[in-house]
């Protein structure tokens, strides 16, 4: 059994995104990489400085970085493009309907410093609704790594697989809640931890959260069971039945504003499965602020304590 | 406070732009994050508008309908126009050192309708261009007199938005309306030149219909002047592209993109305020 305590800190999502790129571009020639002057930041640079001849820093211009995408796909080629995921989702949203989601191509984008813990910047820089909109565009893969090692592992999937991905990376460093060789598909959710009590449903920083909370339920004799549910489209819902069925409560924490992210997606599928109540553990319907990330997850309501009120919440109404 | 006097000295706005630098390195050295580099490039520009009698504005009235308008957007800059909202009497100057911290008015980035004095939230860099046409628009369409003034980076100028604006402001002879580009050459991964390079600016804002003015970003008697001529066009936009240094004022800052986005150490901030205050 997993246990939160002993887990040891990695390395940020972001800096695993980048030594990632490097490896799926060396066995692949046609991966070409891009980047809107926040190469440092993503990690994107890893590989941009090993293969110049491949990599493109355009500069600010995120939209016309999704357009660009487009059309090297077009061409055959396997573009990354990264950003923040507040810019490339915002601003090139209609560049990745046009041009990656309804043409099917073969788009790969990854928005880093999702989520509030990106910190003192602020709101304009933190991305609370990159899922939704990720998730709103038909036929995209929506994938947020907890760690480092399923940040690698997406990686080398999203290279595989023949369509637009979506990959959301962290900036802070991130503890390892997966095995380095851990088997990892997208759609098909991880369990870290059995329990029969309730489910908690989580995905990126909050996966660490979870087991954290479910320490605690533990010693007050609940057990719960985690889902590492990195892949919030296409979603896994034959976990989430076997999950309905056998403990029958979930609890769903992500790092994510409340409308249209992995708790919108899970309550959807347990409705056209087998119902079961449902709280919630995000920002709600509000932006966050500047701070240090630590405070804001405390001040946002996103730590293991707010996993615990929610399961005994949701118990409550078993 | 620093009064702004009616005939205040190209030698008063000097010594007001370096308290501005000692407060700007102040705050971001005690929130352990922000730009140093953009926000020091931005200081003389600054100066001039909030004190060398540019902008007809009320600290005790932020909301005034007939005041001018000045949009940061190169919202990454925010602790210079802190500074100078602080000094201006906009909100105490002890309030600056609260920068980045959780329920602070001083926010990252600029936030509307937060911080007295605050014209538009940015910190997505590319927009504050277009905030600007629609207040200049406004003013024409009430037949107002206020003016807009628009603060740009120039690695901010590789966004579309920023062209599409222009070109709008061109074609609808937004005469109100300056642009003011603070031309340091650098943007985060590097030198703008060798990302994306914008040369010629000044042939492509007049192409659009502005008329440009080149200046020495950093003789703040020369930035006032520009600014001044800027008051006088009524006919046609006015883009100001002032030739700065990125992180002016503190030697191991200057032209070292490094401190684009990183704070100073204890001891860097001991250095930094020791150059200023000589
Ligand atoms: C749309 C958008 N993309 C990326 C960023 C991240 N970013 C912050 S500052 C910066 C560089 C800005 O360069 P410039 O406009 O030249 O400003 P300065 O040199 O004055 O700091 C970047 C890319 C952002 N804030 N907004
Ligand atoms: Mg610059």
């Amino acid at each position: 059994m997993t246990t939160a305590n002993a887990l040891p800190m990695g390395l940020a999502t972001r800096e695993a995104y980048g030594q990632a790129l490097l490896e799926v571009g060396t066995a692949n020639r046609n991966v070409i990489v891009i980047d809107a002057d926040l190469a440092k930041s993503t990690f994107s640079w890893t590989f941009g400085k090993v293969f110049p001849e491949r990599f493109f820093n355009i500069g600010i211009q995120e939209a016309n970085m999704v357009g660009i995408a487009s059309g090297l796909a077009s061409s055959g080629k396997i573009p990354f493009i990264s950003s923040f995921a507040a810019f490339i989702l915002c601003k090139g949203f209609d560049q990745l309907r046009m041009g990656a989601a309804y043409p099917k191509l073969n788009v790969k984008v990854a928005g880093s410093h999702g989520g509030i813990s990106i910190g003192e910047d602020g709101v304009s820089q933190q991305s609370v609704e990159d899922v939704a909109l990720a998730c709103a565009l038909p036929g995209f893969v929506v994938c947020i790594p907890s760690d480092e090692h399923t940040m690698r592992a997406a990686v080398r999937a999203a290279a595989e697989h023949d369509g637009p991905v979506y990959l959301r990376l962290g900036r802070p460093k991130t503890q390892i809640v997966h095995e380095a060789g851990v088997h990892f598909e997208f759609g098909h959710s991880i369990e870290v931890r059995d329990g029969h009590s309730l489910t908690i449903v989580a995905n990126g920083l909050l996966v660490a959260q979870a087991l954290l909370a479910a320490d605690t339920l533990a010693r007050k004799g609940i057990e719960a069971r985690v889902i590492d549910m990195h892949t919030v489209k296409p979603l896994d819902t034959a976990a989430l039945e076997r999950a309905s069925h056998e403990t029958g409560a979930f609890v769903v924490a992500e790092e994510h504003m409340h409308h249209g992210g992995l708790g919108s997606a899970v309550a959807q599928a347990l409705v056209a499965g087998t119902p079961a109540p449902v709280e919630y553990v995000n920002l709600g319907d509000r932006y966050a602020e500047s701070g240090k990330p630590d405070d804001l997850l405390d001040k946002y309501g996103m730590r293991a304590k707010n996993i615990v009120s929610a399961a005994e919440r949701v118990l409550a109404r078993k | 406070m620093v009064a702004a006097t009616p005939t205040v000295s190209a030698a008063e706005l000097a010594n007001i732009a370096r308290t501005l630098r000692s407060h700007v390195v102040r705050m971001i050295a005690a929130a352990k994050s922000g730009h140093p580099g953009g926000s020091l490039s931005a200081i003389e520009i600054i100066t001039a508008l909030y004190f060398g009698r540019v902008l007809r504005h009320d600290p005790k009235n932020p909301a005034w309908p007939d005041r001018d308008r000045f949009i940061l957007s190169k919202g990454h800059g925010v602790p210079a126009l802190y500074a100078a909202l602080a000094e201006s009497g906009y909100f105490p100057v002890t309030e600056l050192m609260t920068l980045r911290q959780v329920s602070s008015r001083m926010q990252g980035h600029p936030v509307q309708g937060l911080t007295p004095g605050i014209e538009a939230s940015t910190g997505s860099l590319g927009q504050g261009l277009s905030v600007g046409v629609g207040h200049a628009l406004a003013a024409r369409l009430d037949g107002k007199s206020f003016r807009t003034y628009v603060l740009l980076g120039d690695g901010e100028c590789q966004e579309g938005q920023v062209w599409e604006a222009a070109m709008t402001a061109g074609n609808y002879e937004l005469g109100s309306l300056t642009a003011i580009v603070d031309s340091n050459r650098y943007q985060l991964d590097g030198a703008v030149e060798d990302i994306n390079s914008l040369v010629p600016l000044d042939a492509k804002f007049e192409s659009f219909g502005w008329r440009v003015i080149d200046v020495d970003g950093h003789d703040v008697g020369a930035v006032r002047v520009a600014l001044h001529q800027a008051r006088e066009s009524h006919d046609v936009p006015v883009c100001i592209i002032a030739h700065t240094t990125k992180g002016k004022g503190v030697t191991f800052m200057e032209n070292n993109n490094e401190f684009h986005g990183k704070s100073p150490s204890a001891d860097q901030l001991q250095v930094a305020l020791s150059q200023l205050a000589e």
